[in-house]
């Protein structure tokens, strides 16, 4: 049924995209985003996609376009890295709250200054609480999987936010790997054309994101988390659904790799993801009681889910390549704090690791561990993340 | 009243929602001086100036009070007055 071919992680992206039928996609290049737009503007030039392609004069613009074209009732689609999703910054928000159902790629890079093109995931991180839905993606097979559920889950009825699938920058957009494709018909069968609830219509004119006055803004804020929350369970069906097509389960909100009787449970997103299970499989075969978790869906946060699989653990240790300074990292903040309060819930360490594209290894993920044990042994808790591979000697 | 998706709602809800509370000044029209010009309908950003058989009415519903009538009168036939009792 499917075909089998090496393509560069950015082609599988937009062919994946292609198979959604976009009909609108703004861009505006960003490394390392740009190979994805760049291969539909040539996909819509050479008439292999009809859509409408706007080039557009910034990341804001592209937001803007994406957001009317979507209100419009066009599936739509962009991409964007780092300072162009922070531009795109205050159109999310407002875009989340118009509850417009389209994708879009943020392929991770770290945020300027000082400048850099290399992956961390603090650009992204920055629009946890914008309303916008989050998947993280560990390998280009699941990149192209999850763009094709992120159309669905986004445009869901009882959903209805944008959606934002988080890919590293360079590991997964610029290499070439074996990817599995899904036949149109299969996707067509999957995706049936978008049928938004509200639209702009000159026959029927509405006004969209109306004034909210101190007594309807919170239930407005609420009805969003609400919708986030009970998306839990839609996008889990959503994900096991098409995991039924293509016969490749990537996991739920989470998925939880050889964490049986593990006391040291790893927490990761994006494509460290892939080191951290070779880095467990070679402890596991030392006799050491380690385990790992991927996030897949970090917002809405599977709290559920995670507490499930580290319930019997000792030490959860959080690795992560974000920072929110002046605090730790977010996805170890999120899980402490709802974990606080929890009988025998375990400790979790926060290791801030690969800010700005620094390499992520097996010597890396092993001094994790050493660290997460020696937590376990000592049964203190460290007061403040832990920063791997840090160099004290060039500090100024 | 529920709140909607996106809070998208159906044209004129604008009229349900009156602004007039939010003036410090009130526009008050001396019909003696006024030579029925138009130009304070054209200028109200709230359309709140409208005009029945020549006579220039403000609908202090939805006049925020500010003051653009008053200052565009060519004939100074509009004055503001604060809102005290």
């Amino acid at each position: 049924m499917s075909h089998i071919k090496v393509v560069e992680g950015s082609e599988a992206v937009a062919l994946a995209v292609k198979a959604c039928r976009p009909q609108v996609i703004p861009s505006y290049p960003i490394s390392p985003q740009t190979h994805i737009v760049e291969r539909l503007a040539k996909m819509v030039a050479d008439g292999e996609l009809e859509a409408e392609y706007v080039r557009v004069e910034s990341e804001f613009s592209a937001a803007s376009v994406i957001s009317g074209s979507s209100a419009a009732a066009s599936r739509s689609y962009t991409a964007s890295s780092s300072q162009g999703l922070l531009l795109m910054t205050e159109v999310l928000y407002a875009s989340a709250g118009l509850r417009l159902p389209f994708v879009i790629t943020g392929v991770n890079r770290s945020v300027s200054a000082p400048i850099s093109i290399q992956v961390d995931h603090q650009d992204t991180i920055s629009l946890r609480d914008s309303g916008v839905i989050q998947f993280y993606v560990e390998s280009t097979q699941e990149a192209y999987d999850t763009h094709i559920a992120a159309f669905k889950v986004a445009e869901d009825t009882s959903i209805l936010l944008p959606v934002m699938v988080c890919m590293d920058g360079w590991i997964l957009t610029h290499s070439y790997e074996q990817v599995s494709f899904m036949e149109q018909e299969e996707v067509d069968r999957f995706l049936p054309p978008f049928q938004p609830v509200n639209f702009l219509d000159v026959n029927d004119p509405k006004s969209w994101g109306s004034y909210a006055d101190d007594d309807v803004l919170m239930e407005f804020r609420y009805s969003i988390h609400e919708a986030m929350q009970h998306g839990k369970e839609r996008i889990k069906e959503v994900f096991s659904e098409l995991a039924r097509i293509t016969g490749r389960d990537h996991g739920g909100l989470i998925e939880a790799y050889r964490t049986e009787g593990a006391e040291v449970i790893l927490v990761a997103m994006g494509s460290m993801v892939g080191t951290a299970k070779d880095a467990v499989d070679k402890l596991r075969s030392d006799g050491r009681k380690v385990g790992l978790i991927k996030i897949r869906c970090y917002r809405p946060f599977p709290y559920e889910d995670i507490w499930e699989t580290i319930k019997d653990a000792k030490v959860v240790a959080v690795m992560e390549a974000n920072v929110s300074m002046g605090s730790e990292g977010a996805v170890g903040m999120d899980l402490k704090a709802k974990l606080s309060g929890k009988a025998d819930a375990p400790l979790v360490i926060d290791f801030i690791a690969g800010l700005g594209g620094r390499e992520v290894n097996e010597g890396t993920i092993d001094e994790i561990v050493k660290k997460a044990e020696e937590v376990l042994n000592s049964g203190l808790p460290l007061q403040e993340s832990h920063w791997v591979g840090l160099n004290p000697t060039i500090l100024p | 009243m529920k709140i909607t998706l996106g809070a998208v709602v159906t044209g004129g809800t604008s009229l349900e929602y009156k602004t007039g509370s939010w003036r410090d000044k009130r526009p008050v029209i001396h019909k003696d001086l006024c030579k029925a010009c138009d130009l304070c309908e054209m200028v109200c950003p709230d359309s709140a100036v409208y005009v029945v058989d020549k006579i220039y009415i403000i609908e202090y519903d939805y006049c925020k009070g500010c003051g653009l009538c008053a200052y565009e009168c060519p004939t100074d036939a509009i004055e503001m007055v604060l809102e005290e009792k």
